[in-house]
């Protein structure tokens, strides 16, 4: 099975580096392409919250398999200041800094498996599976 | 990685030709709203044809641009948005509302002699 690639995010140029990746992987597991861009694209607004929130953090993308389903887990981690009220943040529209606030909601549509957990002491850590079709 | 912009009649024409990070966005935008009083144009065309993520920064970044050099007295169009980012930028929420858009090169540089006349008192 193809390899898990880890991108240590810190500027902006890291961001396009890990959605590349992400759309590397996916073509190598035969992903169609619609869904190789719907991955690089979650993967673009992971990178960029990690940037902008928590200044540094890295992407881990890796292949999964669960029976014969074969998939990709993206893990965008970072010890930052953490979201202090998650189901807000999840909500279209909202945003800290001015953005469009759909980040956070838009990644949650693209994928078939989000997950979040963030608190002020740990920084943030978003989990997300994209399915093979 | 800067983009080369391309002065054609009264229009400017920003070919993106690889994958832009943000500041290369940022750039871009500020670029061409300079240019737009530079060289007196009327319509800029953006062609995004290559770029195969279209995020959020960059929507409300080409939304800006859009407006910008509207604010400076030429129309923004931005062209060839491929079938896969149109679906995930749906996907997303990102609608570019209030910014054009056509297929390609083509029907951008028809959209704008189109809407330029419109407006005949800029000639
Ligand atoms: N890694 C993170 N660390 C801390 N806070 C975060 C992180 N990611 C998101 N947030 C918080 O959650 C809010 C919503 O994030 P989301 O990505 O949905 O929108 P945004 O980044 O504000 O705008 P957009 O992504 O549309 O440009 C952010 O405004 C920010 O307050
Ligand atoms: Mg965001």
């Amino acid at each position: 099975m193809a390899n898990e690639a880890v991108v240590t995010i810190n500027t902006d140029a890291d961001v396009v580096a890990a959605r590349q990746k992400g759309r590397e992987l996916a073509t190598e597991l035969g992903f169609v392409s619609t869904d190789s861009t719907l991955l690089a694209t979650a993967i673009s607004e992971l990178a960029r919250n990690i940037i902008r929130y928590a200044k540094h953090g890295e992407i881990l993308i890796a292949p999964v398999q669960s029976g014969d389903r074969v998939g990709i887990t993206v893990v965008a981690r970072d010890k930052g200041p953490g979201i202090a009220n998650i189901p807000l943040a999840m909500q279209d529209g909202f945003s800290t800094s001015g953005g469009l606030g759909l980040g956070l909601p838009g990644v949650k549509r693209l994928m078939d498996e989000f997950h979040l957990v963030s608190d002020a002491n740990t920084g943030t850590t978003v989990t997300i599976k994209k399915w093979k079709r | 990685m800067e983009v080369p912009i391309l002065k054609q009649g009264l229009y400017l024409i920003a070919s993106i030709q690889a994958a832009l990070s943000d500041l290369d966005l940022v750039h871009l935008r500020d670029a061409l709203a300079e240019k737009v009083g530079k060289f007196r144009a009327r319509g800029v065309i953006v062609d995004v044809t290559v770029l195969d993520v279209m995020d959020s920064f960059a929507s409300r970044t080409l939304r800006d641009l859009a407006h910008m050099t509207r604010l400076r007295g030429a129309e923004t169009v931005i062209v060839g948005i491929q079938p896969e980012v149109a679906f995930a930028m749906v996907q997303l929420g990102l609608t570019l509302e209030g910014v054009d858009t056509a297929l390609d090169l083509e029907e951008g540089l028809a959209f704008l002699d189109k809407k330029t006349k419109r407006h005949p008192s800029r000639g």
